[in-house]
């Protein structure tokens, strides 16, 4: 549109304008925003705002190791763990520690997720919660293990993606594991017929089959 | 009686003024009469730190007289949250998400200038597809950084409303394609020594082709809205003028500085990443007023498409982070380094000393914010208090940043 006198430009500005407030009568894209509590936008997969503990079918069976890492490398200092005094077999039938106490302060996290990228164990994940208030300051904003703990299940359902790749990693190590056990088996019944020989296969064949845990390990001394 | 109320109700207190200064002894409003023969008073007024103009926690203590700006005194700190400090304590990666809320719009470019500075520092280089994530980012937070700053300043010229609803609907559809790439709208913490986090999701580059190829017709739209319009140019030409040996000698970068003529864009004299492989211009203005900022901005979001194109259609794949490139524990050896990108305030540079720790020894960040207000005082004096608003608005600052 051409205008050629003084207060063109303003002319011009307003038809503008006109033609935006009238174009969101008829065009579903001009709507831009969403009458929020009633209605909810989806969130895309990658969504991160509070970290959480994944367990596979209860809280018995919690992932987490209390190996502190995420504590360690908290950029904001928000994540408080206890080791427990007893060891639990993991899914891998190796013996584990669990955290006894497993606190994390979301006044404090900045939601970073870098808890999430360290752990070497697949235990801590981003949620995807986000009505958070509450009426007390302090303690409902401290989130301990009962609250933070939530099934595998979950977890497919926020991050599937994710969840899938996890899931397949975990699934070959537990294969190894217990290939590894059977040969181990095999090994010491070997063993006890014909000890002398087998000396050295029965260390060869630990060797291979502990690679599994033994990378886990190292990714916990790195 | 505290001490300062006492002050100011004897009439002492003078607020930011220097001790030295030939005003020291004027205390809010006082008689003189130097001007066109008329006795009337010069008034300190406080503009801030929460004031609707000043964008955030920031105080400009302005001494007018009449409604002619004769001293102007910007006030910073008051949203100072220790971040230099706190990365001598935080581990390499840890200092990251803080760097997410320096300039707190533009959390992708303070990651690459952070990033780029360790990885200067370890001898670390980024996968190739993660130089084209990179660019495309940084490129995205140029494009609604500019959008949202012409909608801020035309808020402070009495443009209510309408242009920055207009620059939001826009960064909105940028802001919710980091949403699906980095898992968070404004704090991305998406960069990492090597690479990038995480690969682009499916159908991303699609998306994001479509905000570019979208985007020429909101600034079209934009420009009809505003540019031609009266107001806007009797408000803007001729206002805050800064001069370019003032703006080179005050170490002002970024849109200000070539809104003054002076042809400097980091991305052209350092080509840092992989911007020497782009086709672009680098806009300048000649006057170095309101309005050549204005229009530097709309320029260079023109620019800045011109740079995604090429890069979405150019992005290769690849690994999107080197594997040898340790994040978790990272030791760099001693030493020290400075880096530097275009961010788009300005020059966003990291200095930071490595001992050999886990932690920097020293890390000091060069805000381009504050450096650009400085000079402040220089394009406000002699103009009104109306005038000095957008002025300020023009410089483009985000406290997160002055302040750190």
């Amino acid at each position: 549109m051409k205008f050629n006198f003084q207060g063109a430009g303003i002319v011009r500005g307003f038809v503008e304008t006109a033609r935006n407030f009238l174009g969101s009568y008829y065009d579903p894209e001009r709507l831009t925003t969403v009458e929020y509590p009633e209605r909810k936008l989806a969130l895309p997969e990658n969504v991160r705002t509070v970290p959480f503990l994944v367990y596979d079918h209860d809280m018995s069976g919690l992932r987490c190791t209390a190996c502190k890492i995420c504590e360690q490398e908290c950029p904001a200092a928000c994540i408080k763990i206890i080791k427990d005094t007893v060891k639990k077999s993991d899914y891998l039938g190796k013996s584990q520690f669990q955290p006894q106490v497993f606190d994390i302060d979301i006044a404090v996290c900045m939601s970073c997720g870098i808890c999430a990228e360290v752990c070497p164990f697949d235990s801590i994940k981003m949620d995807q919660v986000y009505e958070l208030a509450t009426q007390d300051r302090f303690a409902p904003l401290i989130l301990h293990k009962e609250q933070l703990g939530k099934s595998n299940a979950y977890f497919h359902a926020i991050h599937p993606t994710d969840a899938v790749e996890t899931d397949s990693l975990r699934d070959e190590a537990k294969r190894k594991a217990e290939t590894k056990a059977a040969a181990d088996a095999a090994a010491k019944a070997a063993a006890a017929v014909k000890p002398k020989p087998e000396i050295s296969t029965t260390a060869n064949s630990q060797s291979v089959g502990t690679s599994a845990t033994a990378n886990v390990e190292k990714a916990v001394a790195t | 009686m505290s001490t300062l109320r006492k002050e100011i109700s004897n009439g002492s207190f003078c607020g930011g003024i220097d001790v030295d200064s030939p005003l020291r002894h004027f205390s809010g409003a006082t008689r003189t009469t130097n001007t066109n023969g008329f006795a009337h008073d010069l008034l300190e007024i406080s503009m801030g730190p929460h004031h609707p103009s000043t964008h955030g926690v920031f105080r400009m203590d302005v001494i007018v007289d009449g409604e002619e700006i004769v001293q102007l005194k910007p006030v910073f700190g008051y949203l100072h949250r220790n971040h230099e400090k706190l990365a001598e304590k935080n581990s390499y990666l840890g200092i990251i998400p803080y760097t997410d809320r320096l300039d707190y719009i533009c959390s992708m470019t303070n990651n690459w200038a952070y990033v780029l500075a360790v990885e200067k520092l370890s001898g670390f280089q980024a996968t190739e597809r993660a130089e084209y994530i990179r660019v495309i980012v940084s490129e995205l937070t140029r494009l609604f950084n500019h959008a949202c700053l012409v909608g801020f300043l035309l808020q402070d010229m009495g443009a209510l409303g309408t242009p920055l609803m207009y620059a939001f609907r826009e960064r909105e559809k940028i802001l919710d394609l980091f949403e699906s790439l980095t898992g968070s709208r404004m704090m991305c913490n998406y960069m990492r020594f090597g690479g990038v986090r995480c690969d682009l999701p499916e159908g991303w580059l699609d998306e994001a082709k479509k905000v570019v190829s979208d985007y020429p017709g909101f600034i079209d739209q934009f420009e009809a809205l505003i540019t031609g319009n009266e107001i806007l140019l009797a408000r803007s030409q001729g206002v805050g003028v800064l001069s370019r040996e003032l703006a080179i000698s005050a170490g002002v970068t970024g849109p200000m500085l070539r809104a003054s003529g002076v042809n400097y864009d980091i991305r052209k004299t350092d080509k840092y990443g992989i911007y020497s492989r782009f086709n672009f211009r680098v806009p300048l203005g000649d006057h170095g007023d309101v309005f050549d900022r204005y229009m530097i901005r709309v320029l260079e979001m023109r620019e800045s498409l011109k740079i995604l194109e090429q890069a979405l259609n150019q992005i290769p794949a690849g690994p999107i982070i080197d594997p040898k490139a340790k994040n978790r524990g990272l030791r760099p050896k001693a030493g020290e380094v400075y880096s530097r990108i275009e961010s788009p305030k300005g020059e966003l540079g990291f200095h930071i000393i490595s001992d050999g720790s886990a932690s920097p020894y020293r890390l000091h960040i060069r805000p381009p914010s504050l450096i650009n207000l400085t000079i402040l005082e220089d394009m406000c004096l002699g103009q009104t208090i109306a005038d000095a608003v957008i002025i300020l608005g023009s410089v483009d600052i985000v406290l997160g940043e002055v302040d750190r």
